[in-house]
């Protein structure tokens, strides 16, 4: 049933009744698929991709390495729960390679970031060091391309 | 006495038939905001790796003619590809020939055939093209009505009865635009048995070999027994690589078919592009994947579409292949063309009307499906609301 899962990955807009139609399922057998997904936290939400850098906002966002140390019996899990509880902090993911922590910070400025950076993440205790890289441009965003949005060239009609 | 150049085109040209959307799509194309479903080919753009190979061979300033028949590597992975998909051996020295396009694949093969005076069988309703070439190399289409209650595929009984002793070439345009219909092993067994005791050439247009939706993969009638060496396979890149625009198609079929083909095509084409013939090598090496992704997103709104247009009460039979549908509009009451201008008018909808794939395509609309679930969503409505003022 991974086909309910890829099919709303790509398009949030279908309905049960599409799908059901797709699959060859009910509407009541999708229905209950998606809310099965919901509960056991597969699905867990539908967002709108937005290309911020074409509305009238202007929003920074940084990739943040940060190295820390692990915690005995828990690695780094409770240090990656007190990053990705701030709100500023969009994502969070364990590496592997030259360090431990990557996360993504969006903020309305340059200083908002930076201060956030180094007044919130980087006194933790178990934060040994950071790096921050400031997106100058995003070209692709979720598998979207922001800047060339496909279009439809093809004529009205041919046979 | 006034020079008049009209008088002097070749009478045949001269009465070919304007093309059968052409006032539609005049209305269309000055329209704002149209919804159009009346494309036949993919929304998607050649993957990126063929696009990237093509460019490489730039690159490389690979800028020249290619020999005549096309790229010794291409016409090796033609072979590998018939191999492959279709269990159909090719000899790449003289059983290929790489094409502009599967349409310049079915002009050469019809030029190479036909002599003024033989019949060619043309099972309507298909893709435009067979017709007017046939008249051109003045031969004469008989045409085939296929029904929708035989899910316009073409019978034994409709063949046998078209047979005469004029009868030159069969055109076989399966999986069809623009009903969608396919044949499988059974039917092109039935159709292999008419043939057997004759001499009657085929030319099987498989563009759209690559998307059908059934268990079972697409069969050629090559693959028939006793009809290997009367059939010129006909393939391309347009619709399973999503690469119309790179015009690039190709011929299978007995070196002496094939090699008179090759003549006809040295002297009007010299050779397909060289850039396409290189995007191609990589498209058949590679392109596997590409084909079932699109091959499953086509299926998936197929199913949408087909069924939209049965709840809507337009019935459709279920299309095995291409990216067509063909629903029934008898029950409006409305012909094929009328409900097309009225609803372009009406609703901003553009579809095809079916009677421009010939008369037995009347009461029906061609439906394209290579657009997205929501283009089509969006359409559906439109097109349901026309309908119910009509039925
Ligand atoms: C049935 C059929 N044959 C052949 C063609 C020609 O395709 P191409 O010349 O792009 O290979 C088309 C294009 O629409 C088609 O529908």
């Amino acid at each position: 049933m991974h086909r309910i899962l890829e099919l709303l990955e790509n398009n949030s807009n279908l309905t049960p009744e599409d799908i059901a139609v797709m699959i060859d399922k009910t509407p009541e057998e999708v229905r209950e698929a998606i809310s099965q997904y919901e509960k056991e936290g597969v699905i867990v939400g539908k967002k709108t991709i937005i290309n911020w850098q074409k509305a009238d906002k202007d929003l920074v966002t940084a990739f943040i390495e940060v190295k820390c140390t692990p915690q005995y019996g828990r690695g780094f899990d409770q240090i990656a729960e007190r990053f990705y509880q701030y709100e500023q902090v969009k994502s969070v993911y364990l590496m592997s390679g030259a360090y431990d922590l990557a996360l993504i910070v969006e903020g309305n400025s340059l200083t908002e970031v930076a201060s956030f950076v180094s007044g919130k993440l980087a006194p933790m205790d178990t934060v040994i060091s950071t790096c921050t890289h400031f997106v100058l441009k995003k070209y692709k965003d979720n598998g979207v391309m922001l800047e060339t949005p496909p279009k439809d060239e093809r004529q009205v009609m041919a046979f | 006495m006034k020079f008049s150049p009209k008088k002097q085109i070749n009478s045949v040209v001269a009465n070919l038939p304007p093309s059968g959307i052409r006032k539609l799509f005049d209305i269309a194309s000055g329209m704002d905001g149209v919804i159009s479903l009346g494309i036949g080919e993919p929304d998607f753009i050649t993957p990126w790796h063929i696009r990237n190979a093509g460019i490489m061979s730039l690159e490389k300033g690979r800028t020249q003619y290619t020999s005549n028949a096309g790229l010794v590597e291409l016409k090796q992975e033609v072979a590998n590809y018939m191999k492959r998909r279709f269990d159909l051996s090719y000899e790449p020295n003289n059983q290929v020939l790489i094409t502009v396009g599967g349409s310049e694949a079915i002009d050469l093969a019809i030029r190479a055939i036909v002599e003024p005076g033989d019949e060619v069988l043309i099972p309507i309703p298909c893709f435009v093209c067979y017709d007017p070439i046939t008249r051109l190399a003045g031969g004469v289409p008989v045409l085939l009505e296929t029904k929708a209650e035989d899910n316009f595929k073409l019978t034994p009984e409709l063949l046998k009865k078209n047979v005469t002793d004029k009868t030159k070439a069969l055109i076989l345009p399966f999986p069809n635009n623009p009903t969608g219909a396919i044949m499988d092993r059974k039917d092109l067994e039935a159709i292999a048995e008419v043939l057997r005791d004759t001499n009657i050439m085929i030319i099987s247009d498989e563009i759209y070999a690559e998307l059908t939706y059934t268990d079972e993969r697409h069969v050629s009638i090559a693959e028939i027994d006793g009809m290997y060496d009367r059939t010129v396979v006909i393939n391309g890149f347009s619709k399973a690589y999503a690469m119309t625009g790179w015009r690039l198609g190709f011929a299978c079929g007995h070196p002496d078919v094939i090699g008179p083909m090759i003549k006809i095509h040295q002297y009007a084409i010299m050779c397909a592009p060289t850039t396409s013939q290189y995007a191609a090598i990589e498209a058949l090496r590679f392109g596997d994947k590409d084909i079932e992704d699109m091959k499953t997103e086509y299926n998936y709104r197929r199913k949408l579409i087909v069924n939209g247009f049965n709840k809507m009460g337009l019935d459709c039979f279920e299309p095995m292949g291409a990216f067509y549908c063909f629903p029934s509009i008898k029950r409006t009451g409305l012909s094929s063309e009328e409900f097309c201008e009225k609803l372009l008018l009406e609703e901003k909808i553009a579809l095809v009307p079916g009677v421009a794939f010939g008369r037995s395509g009347e009461g029906h609309l061609r439906v394209s499906y290579a657009y997205s679930v929501d283009h089509i969503k969006k359409a559906l409505e439109g097109v349901k609301r026309f309908i119910s003022k009509y039925i």
